[in-house]
């Protein structure tokens, strides 16, 4: 196995062409398939050196997020976690301390597993991530990327550099809960993302829900705007989101959950989340 | 297989050493650098006995490749103690029993030092969230978080 740490995007696209070539980020799920042998990479490219691939920063288009920055770094940045609370939360609640100092939004993407944490909350925001290739860079928003467990649409040589998010208007919020089996340390049964925000006089102006570990891959709703758009939310509006957030399961029975289980507590954290998304809403 | 070239800096020395790309950091703490101190648990990051700092952050050596730390500062169990005595944390650990085997204690030790760098007053949630982490199979935690909250307050008055 050869170990590869490319100084720019470009160099660590034509070492991630190579065949059995697998990126680096924080390593918490690759080490672990390594050492289980599930992978067996040629080629190891560290793409922490690449510039801006670890950094947080804001501008007047709104935030990035270098793909490779550590979880626990994000977690301590104030404004980021004010402007995108459920983002943050989502991000927060991977791992333990020490897998938050290495673990990154990159690697949690592109592992691709149906119950991978910030997903939801991310696909909720609205995120969309950039992806350096070997001739080019395009963006894409991040429900493009996760086709099935463990598969995603990036092509050969390509990878994610960074995520982008817009800067919330007044009155937005958003929020991710997840129902694991231990209070830390465990794999999602449920979560749930939400986000909206709301015009000057309470009514619904946005609103993007997104599920994880209730099928393949993680799950935008759809339908929400006839439900919400413009109006008030009222409890027949909750009502319904619950249904449609039943409705887009087709989870996995296993030994944290029953399908019937999972499929209920869908709707129920769908409108935990979205109470909580609302009142900080009403509070930004 | 050639094995890589790798300097860094650890509990304040400098280190060089050879290392396979396959070897993990606590692979090469222990068997290349005679660093006994971290322990494998279980190697795919559940357990936390493989604590350590790297550049200040809170890490598990198991899932950190050895080429990883080329120029990086390392901070492990062995660089706890001053010459002259146990540092704080672990003479509270032993005066309230806060071990029994003594598997975990070096990643909780550090871990602990950890967070009482960042928090000098974590409450004993955060105590706990903290070290969610760090997986003992004999205290029953409750000696070990007692030890935290005890030595934290010793930290505050000194
Ligand atoms: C003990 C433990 C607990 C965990 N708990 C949780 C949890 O609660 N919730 C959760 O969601 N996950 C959890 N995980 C899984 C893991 O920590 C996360 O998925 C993490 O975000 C992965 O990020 P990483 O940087 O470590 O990825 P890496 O291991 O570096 O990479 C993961 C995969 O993505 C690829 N990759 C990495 N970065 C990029 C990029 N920028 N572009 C393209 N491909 C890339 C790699 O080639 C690899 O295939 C846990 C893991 C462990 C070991
Ligand atoms: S040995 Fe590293 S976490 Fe268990
Ligand atoms: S003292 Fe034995 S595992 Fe903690």
């Amino acid at each position: 196995m050869e170990y590869v740490t490319p100084k720019s995007a470009s160099e660590a696209s034509q070492a991630l062409s190579q065949e059995g070539a697998f990126a680096l980020a924080g390593g918490t799920d690759l080490l672990v398939k390594l050492k289980t042998r599930f992978v067996s990479p040629s080629v190891v490219v560290d793409i922490k050196h690449i510039p801006n691939i670890m950094t947080i920063k804001q501008s007047a288009e709104g935030w990035w997020i270098g793909a490779a920055t550590p979880c626990a770094e994000i977690v301590e940045h104030d404004s980021l976690s004010k402007n995108w609370p459920g983002v943050v939360e989502a991000l927060s609640l991977i791992g333990s301390t020490q897998i938050q100092g290495r673990a990154t939004l990159g690697g949690n993407l592109c592992n691709a597993s149906p119950a991978a944490d910030s997903i939801p909350a991310l696909i909720a925001a609205g995120a969309t991530c950039v992806i350096s290739g070997q001739t080019k860079e395009r963006e894409e928003p991040v429900e493009k990327i996760v086709t099935a467990p463990g598969m995603t649409t990036l092509g050969k040589g390509e990878f994610i550099i960074g995520f982008k998010l817009p800067i919330p208007k007044n009155r937005s919020g958003d929020a991710y809960l997840r129902l694991i089996p231990r209070s830390e340390m465990d794999i999602a049964v449920v979560g749930a993302g939400v986000s909206l925000s709301l015009s000057e006089d309470g009514k619904i102006e946005a609103i993007r829900v997104a599920l994880g570990a209730i099928a393949p891959t993680q799950v935008l709703l759809s339908g929400l705007e006839d439900i919400f758009i413009g109006k008030e939310p009222n409890d027949d509006a909750i009502q319904k989101l619950v249904s449609l957030a039943e409705k887009a399961c087709k989870p996995i029975n296993d030994k944290r959950g029953t399908i019937e289980y999972r499929t209920k507590i869908a709707g129920v954290l769908a409108k935990r989340a979205f109470g909580i998304a609302l009142k900080r809403a009403n509070n930004y | 297989m050639s094995k890589t070239q790798v300097a860094t800096c650890i509990n304040g020395d400098t280190h060089e050493f050879l290392c396979d790309t396959h070897q993990t950091l606590l692979d090469v703490l222990r068997h290349e650098l005679d660093l006994t101190g971290s322990k494998e648990g279980c190697a795919t990051g559940d357990c936390g006995a493989c604590s350590v700092m790297l550049d200040d952050r809170l890490v598990c050596a198991c899932l950190v490749l050895g080429v990883e730390v080329d120029g990086k500062e390392i901070e492990t169990i062995e660089g706890m103690s001053s010459g002259s005595g146990l540092h704080a944390i672990q003479q509270k650990f032993i005066d309230l029993a806060a071990l029994q085997c003594g598997i975990c204690t070096p990643g909780v030790l550090v871990a602990t030092k950890a967070l009482l760098t960042k928090n000098k007053n974590p409450s004993e949630e955060e105590v706990r969230f903290w070290l969610a982490g760090n997986l003992c199979r004999c205290t029953g935690y409750d000696k070990i978080v007692r030890a935290v909250l005890e030595v934290a307050a010793d930290m505050r008055n000194a």
